[in-house]
């Protein structure tokens, strides 16, 4: 029993190879997979497209296992206990394990070869190359992957299609109720969806290129991308001509033991029929990998089955299923206005429930999943209605994880015995949380109700979040960073704290941020009022508020940034950056931008950006507002307020949305009755499209409405937290953030709004107001030594006309 | 030991640092919050650029520290050893103020530290 081989290298294969190497097991372990890497996460894999490494994607081969990858497996000869590589080698075993995963179905119609799966690399490696000449794509299958596939060729810039069989979309997790809802959400982001039909042919043109899919009712989908995602079928080509047992409809028969008909040889994963069944998802999947190994080391686990559950984001939308999908009786909540859909099933005597759909809101699968098949917990209709589900304690045996099979009582062990404080502990210690990571809320929730502290430290100098160091600083008056370190801190801070630190007083106080003690604290962006780029040298941005400037103060922008020499641009928020100055000339530069009226862009401070904006109705034949005017105005409003990071926002003049007001911190969208506020989206790393706050609101309730929302975000933030995190990690979230802001249901509003109010009404441009202090301005050198040298280590090249830096090594 | 001389000891603000050209060298001077000098090479081994004079002064496990504003590496100001990359550290010069109350650095770099 000491030679191990393992037929493929799917997640399921690394699951077990990591299990018994964890296990200590003492022979060898050969894993041969037919794919060009190790294993990787594939349920991440469309994060590829978004720009996860093939790299990172991969998971790190345990020590001491042998692989030989780009290997397929040809035949197995049982007698002789060996296998048969496709390079015509052998590799002899004592136990063989399949895990051989599973094959895209692919139905056979004409045209299909031309057609794209979704399950590999390469897969998507492929997908992207053909989008790049493609306006639509369509995808056949409207399940779990199939709207990931749809969602992935949408981010590919297709318009995208979706082609379900099923009266309805996801028709395995959702029903019909479900699925109307869910596909109305979909709609709503520019999809097409064509429930209840089939596909008769792939068409292509006399090149052989795809141009189209035909319907059985004969109409015609124009798209040039066509991706399958229309199920999944068992790898048992291997165990079929060695003669294993194999289901009717495929699978390779296994014990409760993950054993084949064939002592020697087990088989987990996705190419498995457990227990009549063929599981779909890496939670069954790990937990068959698991039995193996344990079995293979002697031991007597059992796989008896697997929770199907499941919770996803896709398109933006929450989508989840748990338990069992119909019952004697069900209690559905249906806001068709909101796109909320969430049903439980319970047992005929009211007493257990049985399971549950949710679309558009899952908190239920967070807080009840680990109730099905236990009583209910409180009454159907409070669980749905009133989000009780998230107070309640979850029984020990509740399973938390299904990714990882890990129920409360081992992530409250632990806690308790192994002195696990946050969730990345918890991770490390239980895995739970590793593998889709929809069970960290409940992960959080646990550490919270056990009494741990979770450390919010800010550094090692502070033992308080930002947000309670505004609150101490807010309530106890501080005003200098000095008092608050020596009363509520250690040392003397750091380039985390420090920053912190001065954006709060900021917040609170307004004043100069270089005043006495805080030029101490700013970074080197603030401490000159300026952009430090990569070669040392400092960029300028001057407001241009809503993106409207005078062509006067265009030329003045121009004659600057020639008589300085420096490279302009024009950046993506409106507006205009010259680079490549040097500290001693910043002064200079801003002299005569601020004698020909302009002020600080603020580009460089944790601070409101810009405002962009669209042309609007004074002169867009669709505007019906006019949002030039509006950006102006709040771009003036919200100058210089400092805030735990940048704000960015943007108004449109109406729903064509050619401001991209959705991805800004807060945007706005001009509506004929008035404006509609949508609040958290971001661009960059993460992108997040804004969640609509308030609709047709008054000029008067959007100022206000925004006044609040800043202010809030700017007391409880953490450091660095853009809103778009902020608002996923409000408890509560959007209508919570509502409640506070909209209905003052903490009684706070007539304390934001003053605070905003003193905000604006201590405003001062801080360019002009360091021109006017010459102490300020003497810092401005390059040489403390010698205040009229430039210097040397700048040098600069020409590009295109312009400057550009030239590093020295 | 050659010393030149640089500035007033009250051009230099408590934690922050300026950078002074002594013979073609940058040389950046820190101030502590205590008043203590101190003085690295003004290059940023990691960036290229020559700019640790305009880091955010602080303390980390009570070391007086600066942090690169490029990437934000924290070097020892007394060492100028890179405290996140040990294999990476920057010239530290002797700094002292002079009987007339000026700053004076040396270029004779420190071998032995512990001052
Ligand atoms: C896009 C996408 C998103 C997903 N999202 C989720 C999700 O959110 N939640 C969830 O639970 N599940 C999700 N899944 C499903 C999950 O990825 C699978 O359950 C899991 O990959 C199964 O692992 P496996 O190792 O059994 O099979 P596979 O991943 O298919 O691995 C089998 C490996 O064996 C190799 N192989 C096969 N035959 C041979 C041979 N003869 N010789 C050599 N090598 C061979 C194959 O090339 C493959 O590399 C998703 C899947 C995809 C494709
Ligand atoms: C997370 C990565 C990002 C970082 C660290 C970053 C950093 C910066 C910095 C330093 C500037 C100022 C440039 C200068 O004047 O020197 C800037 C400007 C800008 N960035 Fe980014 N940026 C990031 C991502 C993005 C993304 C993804 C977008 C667009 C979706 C974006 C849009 C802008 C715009 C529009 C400006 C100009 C704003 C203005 O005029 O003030 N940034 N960014
Ligand atoms: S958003 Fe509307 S008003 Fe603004 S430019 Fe576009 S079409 Fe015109
Ligand atoms: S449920 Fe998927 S990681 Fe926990």
């Amino acid at each position: 029993m000491n030679r191990i081989v393992v037929v493929g290298y799917g997640p399921t294969a690394h699951r077990l190879v990591e299990t018994l190497a964890g296990k200590g097991f003492g022979g060898t372990v050969t894993v041969i997979g037919e794919e060009p890497r190790p294993a990787y996460d594939r349920v991440h894999l469309t994060s590829y497209l978004s720009g996860t490494s093939a790299e990172d994607l991969t998971y790190e081969v345990p020590a001491g296992i042998t692989t030989r990858l780009n290997t397929r497996v040809t035949g197995i000869d049982r007698e002789a206990r060996q296998v048969t590589l496709a390079d015509g080698g052998v590799e002899p075993y004592d136990v063989l394990v399949l895990a051989t995963g599973s094959a895209p179905f692919v139905p056979p119609v004409p045209g299909a070869e031309h057609a794209y799966v979704y399950r590999t690399i390469e897969d998507l490696d492929a997908i992207r190359t053909a989008a790049k000449d493609a306006v639509e794509g369509v995808v056949v299958g409207g399940g779990l992957l199939g709207l990931e596939a749809a969602d992935a060729l949408r981010a590919l810039g297709l318009k995208a299609h979706i082609v379900e069989m099923s009266p309805w979309l996801m028709p395995r997790q959702v029903d019909e109720g479900g699925g109307s809802v869910l596909k109305s959400h979909i709609e709503g982001l520019g999809l097409s969806v064509h429930a209840g039909a089939g596909v008769q042919e792939i068409v292509t043109d006399d090149a052989g290129q795809v141009t189209g899919l035909r319907k059985p009712d004969g109409t015609l989908i124009e798209a040039q991308v066509v991706v399958f995602s229309a199920g999944i079928r068992p790898r048992d080509e291997l165990a079929r001509s060695s003669g294993l047992e194999v289901g009717p409809r495929g699978g390779i028969v296994v014990d409760a033991g993950m054993r084949t008909s064939d002592p020697a040889i087990y088989a987990i994963g996705e190419c498995a029929l457990a227990g009549g069944m063929v599981y779909g998802l890496v939670g069954p999947c790990n937990t068959m990998a698991e039995v193996a190994a344990d079995r293979i080391m002697g031991g007597a686990s059992a796989f008896e089955g697997a929770d199907m559950s499941t919770k996803l984001k896709l398109l933006g939308v929450e989508v989840a299923q748990f338990g069992a999908m119909d019952g004697a009786l069900d209690v559905t909540y249906m806001d068709p206005v909101a796109g909320v859909y969430k049903k439980l099933f319970i047992s005929d005597d009211a007493q257990t429930l049985l399971g549950g759909i949710c679309v558009g809101d899952a908190s239920p699968y967070t807080s009840l999943r680990p109730f099905v098949g236990k009583a209910l917990p409180a009454s159907p209709s409070d669980l749905l209605f009133s989000g009780a589900g998230a107070q309640l304690d979850l029984p020990d045996e509740a399973q938390v994880c299904s990714c990882n099979n890990v129920c409360a009582g081992d992530i409250r062990t632990a806690i308790a015995d192994k002195g696990v404080t946050d969730v990345p502990g918890l991770k490390a210690c239980t895995r739970a949380g590793t593998t889709c990571g929809s069970c960290v809320p409940m992960l959080k929730q646990l550490l919270e109700k056990s009494g741990v502290e979770v450390s919010k430290a800010l550094c090692e100098h502070f033992t308080y979040s930002r947000a309670e160091l505004f609150d101490i600083v807010r309530v106890r008056g501080i005003t200098t960073f000095s008092e608050l370190i020596t009363q509520h801190g250690q040392g003397r801070g750091c380039d985390i704290c420090k920053p912190a630190v001065a954006s709060i007083l900021a917040s609170l106080h307004n004043g100069h941020v270089l005043e006495g003690e805080r030029a101490a604290l700013q970074d080197t962006n603030d401490a000159f009022l300026a952009n430090i780029q990569k070669n040392g040298t400092y960029s300028v941005v001057p407001r241009i508020p809503g993106g409207e400037i005078t062509p006067e103060k265009l030329i003045v922008i121009g004659e600057v940034a020639r008589d300085f020499g420096l490279y302009t641009k024009i950046t993506g928020g409106q507006r205009i950056d010259l680079f490549g100055a040097r500290v001693d000339q910043l002064p200079e530069i801003w002299r005569r931008l601020v004698d020909a009226g302009f002020e600080s862009g603020h580009a460089y401070g944790k601070a409101l950006r810009t405002v962009k904006s669209c042309v609007g109705s004074t002169w867009c034949r669709y505007g019906v507002q006019d949002s030039v005017g509006m950006a102006i105005a709040l771009e003036l409003r919200y100058r210089g307020l400092r805030s735990p990071h940048k704000l960015k926002s943007a108004v449109s003049g109406c729903a064509r949305e050619c401001a991209e007001a959705r991805s800004k911190d807060f945007g706005i969208i001009a509506t004929e009755q008035g404006w509609n506020l949508y609040v958290g989206g971001n661009g960059g790393f993460k992108p997040r499209h804004a969640d609509l706050l308030a609709n047709d609101l008054t000029t008067d309730e959007l100022i206000r409405t925004i006044d609040r929302f800043l202010m809030f975000y700017i007391r409880t933030a953490d450091r660095l937290q853009r809103t778009s995190t902020w608002l996923e990690s409000l408890d509560g979230g959007l209508d919570y953030l509502r409640e506070v802001i909209m209905e003052d249901s903490l009684g706070i509003c007539a304390d934001l709004d003053a605070q905003m109010e003193r905000h604006i009404a201590t405003y001062a441009d801080e360019w002009a107001a360091t021109l006017d202090d010459p102490d300020k301005l003497s810092r401005f050198v390059s040489f403390v030594n010698a205040p009229g040298v430039p210097d040397p280590s700048i040098v600069f090249a020409s590009e295109r006309g312009q400057i550009k830096p030239v590093m020295a090594q | 030991m050659n010393w030149t001389t640089i500035c007033a000891y009250e051009a230099l603000l408590p934690e922050r640092g300026v950078c002074a050209l002594v013979e073609g060298t940058q040389v950046a001077i820190f101030r502590t919050y205590e008043g203590e000098l101190y003085a690295l090479g003004n290059l940023d081994p990691f960036s290229g650029a020559y700019v640790l004079s305009r880091g955010i002064v602080g303390t980390r496990k009570g070391e007086p520290t600066v942090a690169s504003p490029l990437h934000k590496q924290v070097f020892s100001l007394v060492t100028g050893r890179c405290l996140d990359d040990e294999t990476v550290s920057v010239p530290s010069y002797p700094v002292r103020v002079g009987d007339d109350g000026r700053v004076e650095v040396s270029l004779e770099q420190r071998v032995e530290v512990g001052v």
